[in-house]
């Protein structure tokens, strides 16, 4: 980042921190841009993401949240940009990573059970033509307890509700047994009691040093569930705790006119 | 019926006997393989590939011919074919990669251009004083009558080959065609391995081409694992029930143009699979149609009993006449309406049922239970006799129902 604009950003009241490659960092991305045609989705973002922390990806609909996690992953090409994984490039983080990709990514129809999808998560370690050991069932059976769906296990996952989906996927994260925990949109569309069992699981993993990232959208659970912020809207708009960067101003340079002020007096009630 | 079964018992000679163990290696190699075709939604891949070989088998004829060999060289003719389809796929998957066409586009337009170029090589050839070019048409739609064993052997080691690469990949396979991104992040190279699920197609189409003719090879491919689908929820099982389908079309179908003189033999073994897709359509355990249907009365019929013991306790009019007839004929009200003691009491359960399931919600947070509150469930499948004996204790001693005081 240069100082000039620093000096722009520090006149807008905003304050960006340059993105040091902090070489424990679970997840440091500089200078990415991610383009569909020729319109850029993700422009020149920097981001560090810390360890032992529950970061929330906010900004409106289309701002590159997804996009940005996709590729930080590898899993949609970027046309410029590093990305590093605990100081490492991501090829050589694979084993520290999962990813809870969008629910509706995928058809719900597919011939698979609740149990075979956790055991996904596993494929990586039992490789090709070996069987899941002992120790692998059980271990998948424990991802299936931890978000309480063991009941589940054998039933074909077109029956499942939204909110079972969703802790079927999160239980195949689980089954991955990583570091660095990427969710996108965990929350859409789920009932009450998986969003509670979700966050159960999430803060739990914090708990235990584990780096947590969510493209989140509900404003009104940023406080409660996370302790970073990272504002997007195709350019980086501001990064921080909550306390920090979860203000009025970043929340209106992120989503523009979109926010009412009665609303967003809402939001940030709790400091201002 | 008599030839039929000789044909099936392997007793009608040893070409017939040839046909019929080649095409049950071949329908189940190609039952199989083409189990994560269809599972990553991309059927109709086949066809193009299938389509695409007949400029490869042209092609190598004309080579084969000009260098002074003979120019119906299985394995040349099997070559050819091989590296026109390839051809045809790349550049399937690079105009969906890389322009802004769908798939499906790319494949009509390859399918398309490649079977017309082939045709007309195929043309070219029977005007060429050269080789004796009989045969090639047989391509088109297969032609059993002169299989010979080291077709059979081509089958045979081709099919076994492309069952275990199936088995072998069917991790990886699953995992991109359910969830690519997943894939992806988990670092698995989806264009890899879209790319071998692709070889397997083109080596299964190839060696399936003397035998079943490019045209339906596609029907091989496809309809087995759709079958399969009928009757299993679990993608590992597919490939083999798919793989013990395709077999069975294809022995029985060979059995059966084996039975009766010149009857087609591809086509016969499609015809077998479609049968078996289409009893499967219907019958099949949970997914037939029948058994959706059924599933569906019985459902309806619920709904109404309960609606109809509602409207009971509450003493409300039924109007419908579903609901009244079920209602008589299950004992619960007279002829002209009035409820009968079983009727009574039944409406008396669902009513203090009602106001359990009211505590229920009250008392259990878990939407997992809470959501069945419609009564279509027994409340005493929703929860223990201890959970139910304390809404009870909450609900305070039976209310006489309004209507029956």
């Amino acid at each position: 980042m240069t100082r000039i604009a620093a000096t722009i950003a520090a006149q807008d009241g905003r304050v960006l921190r340059p993105a040091a490659p902090a070489p424990d960092s679970p997840l440091t991305v500089q200078g990415l841009t991610v383009s569909y045609g020729e319109k850029p989705a993700v422009f020149s973002v920097d981001a560090t993401f810390p360890a032992n922390a529950m970061t929330a990806i906010i900004g409106p609909n289309g701002a590159g949240k997804s996009t940005l996690l996709k590729a930080a992953l590898g899993v949609i090409p970027r046309l410029s940009g590093e990305v590093s994984i605990f100081g490492t490039p991501v090829e050589q983080a694979r084993d520290r990573i999962a990813y809870v990709p969008q629910r509706a990514s995928v058809d719900w129809d597919f011939p698979t059970t609740v149990i075979d999808v956790v055991q996904m998560g596993l494929y990586r370690k039992v490789g090709l033509i070996g069987r899941l050991s002992g120790k692998m069932v059980a271990q998948a059976q424990t991802c299936l307890d931890r978000v309480g769906m063991t009941d589940f296990a054998n039933r074909q996952i077109g029956q499942l509700s939204g909110g079972q989906q969703q802790r079927v996927f999160l239980a195949r994260a689980l089954a991955q047994d990583a570091d660095l925990y990427l969710l996108d949109e965990p929350f859409a569309g789920v009932d009450a009691a998986t969003e509670r069992a979700i966050i159960d699981v999430l803060k739990l993993l914090k708990s235990q040093g584990k780096a947590v990232v969510a493209v989140h959208h509900d404003l009104s659970t940023v406080r409660d569930y996370f302790d970073h912020v990272f504002l997007i809207n195709v350019r980086r708009i501001a990064e921080g705790s909550v306390e920090t960067a979860f203000t009025p101003e970043n929340l209106s340079a992120t989503y523009g006119g979109r926010l009412g002020t009665t609303h967003m007096a809402e939001l940030v009630g709790a400091t201002s | 019926m008599s030839p039929f079964f000789d044909a099936l018992l392997l007793n009608a000679g040893y070409n017939a006997a040839l046909v019929a163990v080649g095409a049950g290696l071949l329908g189940f190699a190609a039952g199989s393989s083409g189990t994560f075709l269809f599972l990553r939604k991309r059927a109709l891949l086949s066809d193009a590939t299938a389509h695409a070989t007949l400029p490869g088998v042209g092609i190598a004829f004309i080579i084969m011919v000009s260098l002074g060999y003979d120019g119906r060289s299985l394995i040349g003719l099997l070559i050819g074919s091989a590296v026109t389809a390839w051809i045809g796929l790349l550049m399937i998957e690079w105009i969906a990669r890389r322009t802004r066409l769908a798939e499906d586009a790319a494949i009509g337009a390859v399918l398309g251009s490649f079977f017309g170029l082939g045709i007309v090589l195929l043309t070219i050839i029977q005007t060429m004083s050269a080789g004796r070019q009989a045969g090639l048409e047989g391509f088109l739609l297969g032609s059993a009558a002169g299989m010979l064993y080291q077709d059979a052997v081509v089958i045979a080691i081709g099919g076994s080959l492309a069952v275990f690469a199936t088995w072998l990949l069917r991790r990886p396979m699953t995992l991109v065609a359910f969830d690519a991104e997943f894939a992806a992040a988990m670092g698995y190279n989806v264009r890899r391995i879209d790319l071998l699920m692709m070889g397997l197609v083109v080596a299964v189409t190839v060696i399936g081409l003397k035998l079943v003719g490019l045209i339906l090879i596609v029907a091989m491919l496809i309809i087995p694992p759709v079958t399969a689908r009928f009757w299993t929820d679990r993608s590992d099982r597919i490939i083999w029930i798919a793989g013990v389908f395709g077999g069975l079309s294809g022995y029985v179908g060979a059995a059966f143009s084996a039975s009766a003189p010149a009857m087609p033999t591809g086509p016969l073994i499609v015809l077998t699979a479609a049968a078996i897709f289409l009893v499967s359509l219907v019958f099949a355990p949970a997914r037939g149609v029948a058994a959706v249907v059924v599933r569906h009365h019985r459902f309806q019929r619920r709904v109404h009993r309960r609606q109809g013991l509602l409207s009971l306790s509450r003493a409300e009019p039924i109007r419908e006449k579903f609901t009244l007839r079920l209602l008589l004929r299950n004992g619960l009200i007279r002829p002209d309406g009035v409820p009968t003691d079983t009727g009574r009491a039944q409406a008396a359960k669902v009513a203090r049922d009602e106001r359990r399931w009211d505590i229920a919600r009250e008392v259990h947070q878990d939407a997992g239970l809470t959501g069945r509150y419609d009564g279509l469930t027994p409340i005493e499948e929703v929860f223990t006799p201890d959970e139910i004996r304390d809404f009870d204790r909450r609900l305070g001693p039976p209310v006489a129902v309004r209507g029956f005081a």
